[in-house]
């Protein structure tokens, strides 16, 4: 630990400075070692199998082909699922959580705000399967469709659909979007909505040209967050949608634990990344554009 | 209006967390009508030798993955304010990687990998042992701990880094004035500063490993954690048993959280030393 009192506290004394680069070598090198062995050196090893071959009995053959991604239209309703869905979840989550965030930040009295916010926050802290497990219950045959049966309307199925699969991603990520949407309404000058009022705006127009601009870094931090959970999500899909609705993510864990195609799975993992990439840096160039600050950070 | 769309959202958020509580509770042994108070299914819970074992494994396997990267990620936040340029360039993008790249595909990156170098290993260790059983490397504590430890690592020097960024440089400066070395520096001066950034960061990595599912499917091999033990008991069927865990797995993250919560304003209530 030493080593740490030298890296913050040592003043740039140039007798000083060799030792210095020492120790910051030092405090690196084993995140460095940690990144290099369990980050990039499994990520590479995925780029190799996915131009490789499968071995007759399953798992690895060396090979240089580009048959695993030419092939990759043969899951295409895993993509299908996962680039409709999770857009569309995304969305919803930030159309059902905006009022939500802008009541706290706004028009929540100080004394509740707090407590109402820790409320957003708990759920989230709390089993994510447990929480996706309540679903399966509240849609399946003894839940909703029991009681509709008994108020006369039958014959209505809720679990394993598209439906139930949107229920689980809106209720699993709900409060990651409202964060930070309550974040950037929260620092927003309330003098400014006063300010707009004044000079005759109405409140749609103070609410579409002052608060809408203002937030737009939370808004922008909230769908990323939420758009790249989704977009590897593997559970609600298996829960909700019972291999009936499936994401990329439920097409992998067939690849490789059950028919153990490991440079197929690995093609479809890396479309996976490069799409997330590509969409990801678009969407925040496109924001970056229309006035979103560069610095909505992801955590 | 917008009160009460609240309120329904928070309806909408704590109905279900209700519905699994208070059917933990029922007597009954359909999951679906409630019959009677009774914690029958929490005495059933308490002598599960397999969900207990599950809870001892994810334990271990939270608390040290969670030492680790706080340890190792509060060195690199400390080493990473003193470098410029390249290295820390290449930091950021490792951090960046590992924080974008989805669960799914750094636990299938790591399995592969790791089964890869294990077969190899394993080929070599059989061919130079001289007795008849070979020590065989496999999946395991070994593998999971690493892999949780990575994700939370990368959590850690972003939540540390922050903290250094929002520190007070006079108060070192003062320090070095008075003449303390730089370990007392560090130990009086910065430690306490940073102490409940450092804490956040340690609960948060505690948390998402003992919350993980699908990282640990892929690593943990024969090991079984707990979420791993709840998922393949949902499959089987819905079940009490499921609610009485999840309304104890549900309690013990609120005191967890509560109890973050508490340690962070002591810790950072007295300014100054």
């Amino acid at each position: 630990m030493t080593a740490g009192a030298q890296a913050i506290a040592a003043v740039p004394v140039p007798a000083r400075k060799q030792s210095g680069r020492w120790l910051t070598a030092l405090l690196l090198a084993p995140s460095a070692v940690w990144f290099f062995v369990l980050l990039i050196l499994p990520l590479i090893v995925v780029v190799v199998y996915s131009v490789g071959m499968r071995a007759p009995a399953g798992g690895y053959q060396a090979a240089f082909t580009f048959d695993n991604y030419l092939n990759l239209p043969a899951r295409w309703a895993a993509f299908r699922n996962t680039l409709t869905l999770a857009p569309l979840g995304t969305l919803i989550c930030l159309l059902a959580g905006y009022p939500l965030a802008y009541f706290l930040a706004v028009k929540c009295s100080a004394k509740w705000r707090m407590l109402l916010l820790i409320l957003v926050i708990v759920p989230f802290w709390t089993s994510f399967l447990i929480r996706t497990y309540a679903w399966i219950f509240i849609l399946g045959g003894r839940g909703i469709p029991a009681l509709l049966e008994s108020i006369g309307i039958e014959g209505v199925r809720l679990i394993n659909t598209p439906f139930a699969v949107m229920c689980g991603i809106v209720y699993a990520y709900l409060p990651l979007m409202v964060f930070p949407i309550y974040v950037s309404l929260e620092k927003l000058d309330k003098r400014l909505l006063e300010a707009s009022e004044d000079l005759g705006a109405g409140p749609a127009a103070t609410f579409r040209q002052v608060t809408l601009p203002l937030s737009a870094p939370g808004i922008i931090t909230g769908c990323m967050l939420v758009f790249i959970l989704l977009m590897g999500e593997y559970l609600i899909p298996q829960m909700l949608g019972g291999g009936k609705v499936f994401f990329i993510g439920n097409a992998l864990v067939d690849l490789f634990l059950q028919s153990l195609n490991w440079p197929y799975g690995s093609a479809c993992a890396m479309a996976l990344v490069i799409i997330m990439l590509v969409t990801v840096t678009l969407y925040l160039r496109a924001t970056a554009a229309t006035g979103g600050r560069r610095d909505a950070s992801l955590i | 209006m917008l009160r009460a769309y609240s309120a329904l959202l928070y309806l909408f958020l704590y109905g279900p967390i209700a519905l699994i509580v208070v059917f933990s509770f029922n007597s009954g042994l359909s999951a679906a009508d409630f019959q009677g108070f009774s914690l029958k299914w929490y005495a059933k819970v308490a002598t599960n030798d397999l969900m207990l074992a599950a809870l001892k494994t994810s334990f271990t396997v939270a608390f040290t993955s969670a030492a680790l990267a706080t340890i190792m990620g509060t060195m690199a936040a400390l080493a990473l304010q003193r470098v410029k340029g390249a290295v820390r360039a290449l930091f950021d993008a490792l951090i960046y990687i590992a924080i974008m790249v989805p669960g799914i595909v750094i636990g299938i990156a790591t399995l592969i990998a790791l089964v890869t170098t294990f077969d190899a290993v394993n080929a070599v260790l059989a061919q130079l042992w001289p007795g008849d059983a070979p020590p065989k490397l496999g999946m395991g504590y070994g593998s999971i701990i690493p892999a949780h430890t990575l994700f939370s690592m990368a959590l850690v020097v972003v939540i540390v880094r922050a903290r250094i960024a929002g520190m007070d440089r006079s108060l070192i400066e003062a320090s070095m004035d008075l003449y303390a070395d730089p370990w007392a520096t560090f130990r009086q001066v910065t430690l306490p500063q940073l102490a409940p950034a450092i804490l956040a960061g340690f609960l948060l990595s505690f948390t998402f490993s003992f919350d993980d599912f699908v990282v640990a499917f892929f690593v943990a091999g024969p090991l079984n954690t707990l979420p791993i033990y709840v998922f393949s008991s949902i499959r089987r069927g819905v079940t009490p048993e499921i609610n009485a865990i999840g309304t104890a797995i549900m309690m013990f993250s609120l005191v967890m959280l509560f109890g973050a919560q508490l340690l962070l304003r002591r810790k950072s209530a007295p300014k100054g030393a």
